[in-house]
This record gives structure tokens, sequence and C-alpha cells, in this order.
């Protein structure tokens, strides 16, 4: 693995992570650098976003509804 | 008294539904949720409507759950399931996607749907046992990932496995019942 190169199965699991905490800076740098050269990730960053927020919507409609 | 009773005998159902979910047992879920209605007897309370009551309810449960979770740590390893490396499915050996990731649409359309919540639902009940544990256990009872590691006794990056390998698998189910136009639940 070169010191910023980083495959999409990588990508997918910073991009989780990044989600929760504060990832080193080599690895925002790497990922950024992914992201910019891959056309499959975007959509990820996307689907990720949306999945977040349905469980957000879903534990309070468990506590509500 | 009867009627406070009754509106609990009501709600456990749901009360069993998400214990079930999070602890993947059913007999420790029965445990948690006589714990929480035996504790919600103890100290009866008015409340406005039945929603006031569930939220009430469900924040004794939640107790409950993690009381459970630590009586029962040992035995919460993981299945033949679990180890399974679903990204070798997902990804080639170069670590590229094997199918590109497809365009979800607008968000909003989807989370303002009861029925993307069922999907949802039947998806995390899809998750393997421990997968399931550890995703209800971070986004339902919103522990932190470090207080997570340390009441299952894992190790971060064996969690960060395990989250990785829930969360492609809730993609993957989504996908596949929901942003793929098949739809179940309006069938059901």
């Amino acid at each position: 693995m070169s010191l910023l190169k980083r495959s999409c199965k990588e990508v997918s699991l910073l991009l989780m992570q990044a989600q929760e905490l504060q990832l080193p800076w080599r690895e925002r740098l790497a990922l950024r650098l992914h992201m910019m050269a891959c056309d499959a990730c975007p959509r990820i960053v996307d689907q990720l976003a949306l999945m977040r927020r349905a469980t957000e919507r879903w534990r309070s409609y468990s506590e509500n509804e | 008294m009867a009627d406070f009773s009754a509106e609990l005998e009501r709600l456990r159902p749901q009360l069993l539904k998400y214990a079930r979910l999070q602890l993947r047992n059913a007999a420790w879920a029965e445990d948690a949720v006589s714990d929480t209605l035996l504790a919600a007897i103890e100290r009866p309370q008015t409340f406005a409507g039945q929603s006031q009551l569930k939220t009430w309810l469900i924040g004794i449960l939640k107790h409950k759950l993690i009381d459970q979770i630590r009586r029962n740590s040992r035995e919460l390893s993981t299945t033949r399931e679990d180890d399974e490396p679903i990204e070798d499915e997902l990804f080639d050996s170069t670590g590229h996607w094997r199918d590109q990731p497809q365009d979800w649409g607008d968000p909003e359309h989807a989370l303002r749907q009861v029925d993307f919540m069922r999907v949802l639902e039947a998806c995390v009940e899809l998750l393997p046992g421990q997968q399931g544990r550890l995703f209800m256990m971070r986004e339902w009872l919103e522990l932190e990932t470090d207080e997570i590691c340390k009441e299952l006794a894992i190790s971060p990056t064996n969690l960060w496995v395990m989250l990785h390998r829930a969360r492609l698998r809730l993609r993957e189910c989504l996908q596949l019942n929901w942003f793929s136009g098949a739809q179940l639940a309006k069938e059901s």
C-alpha cells in the first residue's frame, strides 16, 4: 500500500469511521485524493449520509410512535 | 392503576421487538421487558398520551438492555455468519466495487415514508447476531464506541470490522429491498 493510495474497500471503512471520529491527517488526505479520482465512492458518501439520517429517524420513531 | 397496567400490556409487544433486535436472544429479551414493566409498575405515573408513556418505557428498557448485555457479556460472541467477509463479495481482489453503487436519489423522499422505516427495521433484523447487536448498541442505545468495546471486551479494530460489515450489509439490503424498486414492505 503506497502512502496515500487507498482502495474503494479501504475508503468505505474510512468513510464510516469519519462519521464518528476524527481521522488522522494522513487518512483524511488519502480520502480526499481518492474521492477526487473515484466515480463510485462519492455515491457511497451520499448513501451513508442517508443511512445515518434514516437510523436517527428510526430511533426517534421507535421512542415516540 | 388497572388502566395503567392495561396500557403497559398494550405496549409490551413493541418493547419486546426492540429488546430482541438489541439482544438477539428471546429469553434475555423477555427478561429485559419484564424488568422494564416491573420498574414501571413500581412507580406508576400519568402521561398525556400513549406516545409519552412509550418514550418513558423505552428509556427504562434501554437501561435494562444494558444490564442484560453486562450480565450475559461472556455469551455475546460472533456467529459463523458474522465472520463471513461480506466485503469480499462487494469488492474485487484489488479493492474495487464489483457493482457500481447506485444513486439513491432524493433522501427526503425515502425518509418521509413509514414503509421505508419498516424496510430499515427488517434489514436490521436480518443482520448476523453480533453485527446486529453492535449496530444497535451504537445506533439505538447510542453508546460510544469505546464503551461498546469495554462492555463486550473486544478490540476497537474488531468493533470497526463488525460495524463496517453491518453497514455494508444494511446498504445491500436497502439497495435490494427499497432502492431497486422491489419495495417488499409495500407488498405486505
